[in-house]
């Protein structure tokens, strides 16, 4: 179905075929990392997102002069093809107190609440109750415009700096996503462990 | 000094070095003498590495499969 839509759509420039081997070569090499961080972004959809972002940059591959940009180069498009599917996918976006979120610390909560009362170093001790697939989950929570930014800066070490050139938006956005992105994951990791029975006296 | 309010919610901004020199400087003299946000200062480091080795790299064999499939697809289209 993509490969008529490409054929279809006319505006294919790696139509010489050593650039078709050439991206093949690049695209192939990077499929574990593309796949990875877009499962981190989109979860489930990851696998039509890295279709996506194979078809669009097979399109656009004329377009890249350096090949030493080109994992950099894909990347930015596969975290384009994520946000679109996101955007598409996404319900009616949920009604977010900001207000509350703003005020909401993880540190606080956990130090009042005390949900873990034999622990000597509860914070830590909170933290490694989750895995990476319950890290995963509670990421799927946050509305993507902030989980976008928080993944890929905290988890797979991009600057701000860089996630502002590949959304196109700008640094100031980017960051105020990232703040309440952070909070909101607090929020939400709070809130999952809530759910799981971790808390003192919760319904397991 | 600025409040622990104040302090804290800058906290990850001062670690990842985006906050201006002024800010920064503030956020110092807080926490030489706020343990409390000392405190906040640590877990947000502690978040920090948590989500860091929270990522999973990896690719199912069959979606490897499929992926790659899309691949030889575009390069047999050119090539013909």
């Amino acid at each position: 179905m993509g490969l008529v839509q490409v054929v279809l759509g006319g505006t294919v420039t790696a139509s010489r075929a050593g650039d078709g081997e050439s991206f093949r070569t690049l695209a192939r090499e990077q499929l574990p990392r593309l796949y990875s961080v877009a499962r981190r972004l989109i979860g489930e959809d990851a696998e039509d997102a890295v279709q996506d972002c194979l078809l669009k940059a097979f399109q656009r591959f004329g377009q890249l002069q350096d090949p030493a940009a080109g994992p950099a180069w894909l990347m930015s498009i596969l975290v384009n093809c994520c946000r679109d599917r996101g955007r598409a996918n996404a319900r009616r976006p949920e009604e977010i107190d900001f207000e509350e979120v703003e005020q909401f610390s993880l540190y606080r909560k956990l130090a009042y609440e005390d949900p873990l009362p034999y622990s000597d170093s509860l914070h830590l001790d909170f933290l490694s109750e989750f895995g990476p697939e319950d890290v995963r989950a509670v990421l799927l929570r946050l509305p993507s415009r902030y989980r976008i930014p928080l993944v890929l800066v905290y988890m797979d070490g991009y600057l701000a700096k860089e996630v502002a050139g590949m959304l196109d938006l700008p640094l100031g956005t980017v960051l105020a996503q990232l703040h309440r992105g952070r909070k909101l994951f607090e929020k939400q990791l709070w809130d999952y462990a809530t759910s799981l029975g971790l808390l003192r006296g919760a319904p397991t | 000094m600025i409040s622990c309010a104040e302090a804290t919610r800058q906290l990850w901004e001062y670690l990842d070095g985006a906050v201006d020199a002024t800010a920064r400087d503030a956020i110092d003299e807080h926490l030489a003498r706020c343990r409390r946000c000392c405190g906040e200062l640590e877990f947000a480091h502690e978040l920090r590495r948590f989500l860091a080795s929270s990522a999973r790299n990896g690719i199912p064999d069959d979606v490897l499969q499929r992926l790659n499939h899309t691949l030889e697809e575009l390069g047999l289209w050119v090539a013909t």
